[in-house]
């Protein structure tokens, strides 16, 4: 531990957070059906492959030409502005959507992704994770993170390409289980 | 858990704690994610150690919230209705900073918890004590340029879950909190000094680190109080993000 101050520990959501985070427009990243926008959803599934219906899950991500985005206005859009942040809970089914827009790559050749991180009553402490997008095999390849993946636990980290987009399932635990990523102090 | 088997006891749970404490002596700062006495914890944690990865540069920035996103009134949840909640009436103010101690200044900070009477205005809350017409107990706000945050609230009440036989939570204020950086994130409990439930809740002793639990209590500051109106409590937090340690059991 290099870090002079440690820092706050993380605690559960807790079951009680539907009143608060959850809000009007937070999967909304961009209208959907509007000029490029993607459905980009899936399951929460726990140990058993149960749906978790109440988790909560974060995107954040870069524009469609992979630069970072610096606007406000994701708690009350707008309907123009695209912040690259949105906030989704699971249904009933585990289920959860975000309409947005493809991230483009973060330098030339890199593999685009989106940033997730999951919350959940029964998880103590929050999840980060990556959804890349399956379409370039050569940058995939040549990602640091998923090169360095045997190939079962890299797939969990790659999302499935519909019609309009995109499915990615978050497995928090067992065969299937999601990979959590750390970052390297 | 079996239909028909009696529900844990404190006692057990308790047990459960001291054994896993005792086994954690040297463990990181944060939680254990894979903590049986909190049950609803055993199919949803990860069985995989993290995998370390270097950040990339989307990584490294965070969302930007501004005046469209938080009114000021947001903070007060005491003033969201006609009438005055119940309860002790409270300031909770604090620095946010990042692991060398620099302010983080215009992040989100979210709140929400239980009414005094230790009732979620939420409809799975099936807690059968009073709801308040006057508290929804949800609330924001965004750090000043030094890092600060202030809500005006009331205490919140303990109140019963499900967990085993008799279990009860702590008071607590469920704090939702963005850094510098995406890696910051932090959702987390301010817990009140003192309180005689803390040693008895799976929750709170899911962090084995004392000095770690240490860092989840407010303090109660006299200097924060409003005269003759409200208490106050002080409460800072620290984002470290990637520093934060993640050991399996
Ligand atoms: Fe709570």
């Amino acid at each position: 531990m290099t870090d002079p101050t440690p820092g706050t520990p993380g605690q559960t959501v807790g079951p009680f957070f539907g009143l608060s985070l959850p809000y009007a427009g937070g999967p909304e990243l961009v209208p959907p059906g509007s000029a490029g926008a993607i459905r980009l959803h899936g399951q929460v599934l726990d140990g058993v492959g149960e749906p978790v219906p109440d988790a909560l899950l974060e995107l954040w991500q870069a524009g469609p030409d992979g630069a970072v985005v610096r606007e406000p206005g994701s708690l009350n859009r707008d309907g123009w502005t695209f912040t690259g942040w949105g906030r989704a809970a699971t249904d009933n089914a585990g289920h959860w959507s975000f309409s947005t827009l493809r991230p483009g790559p973060g330098r030339p050749g890199a593999a685009p992704f989106f940033a997730l991180t999951v919350f959940a009553r029964g998880l103590l402490d929050r999840l980060r994770t990556r959804i890349y997008l399956p379409e370039s095999e050569s940058s995939l390849a040549a990602d640091p993170l998923l090169s360095a993946l045997p190939a079962e636990r890299r797939a969990t980290l790659v999302a499935t390409a519909e019609p309009d987009g995109y499915v990615f399932d978050v497995v928090l635990q067992g065969d299937r289980e999601t990979v959590f990523l750390e970052s390297r102090p | 858990m079996p239909e028909n088997a009696p529900p844990d006891t404190q006692e057990s749970i308790s047990a459960e704690i001291a054994s896993i404490a005792a086994a954690h002596e040297k463990a990181g700062p944060g939680p254990l994610l894979d903590y049986p006495p909190y049950r609803s914890s055993i199919l949803r944690h990860p069985t995989f150690a993290p995998v370390q990865v270097d950040p990339e540069e989307v990584e490294l920035a965070g969302p930007v919230f501004g005046a469209r996103d938080v009114d000021p009134t947001d903070a007060d949840l005491t003033a969201q209705h006609p009438g005055e909640p119940v309860g002790e009436r409270m300031v909770v103010t604090g620095r946010i900073t990042d692991g060398a101690g620099r302010p983080v200044a215009g992040q989100l900070v979210e709140v929400w918890q239980a009414n005094a009477a230790g009732r979620y205005a939420h409809g799975r809350d099936r807690h059968p004590a009073p709801l308040d017409p006057n508290f929804t107990g949800t609330g924001r706000s965004l750090t000043d340029a030094d890092g600060w945050y202030r809500f005006v609230t009331i205490k919140p009440g303990p109140y019963p879950w499900r967990n085993h036989l008799n279990a009860w939570r702590p008071a607590h204020i469920h704090f939702s909190l963005f850094g510098r950086d995406f890696t910051e994130r932090v959702v987390t409990q301010m817990y009140f000094p003192g309180d005689p439930l803390l040693p008895l809740d799976p929750i709170f002793q899911s962090i084995p680190d004392t000095a770690g639990q240490q860092r989840l209590l407010a303090t109660y500051d006299h200097g924060v109080t409003r005269p003759e109106w409200s208490t106050g409590y002080r409460w800072d937090i620290v984002l470290t993000g990637p520093r934060r340690t993640w050991t399996q059991s």
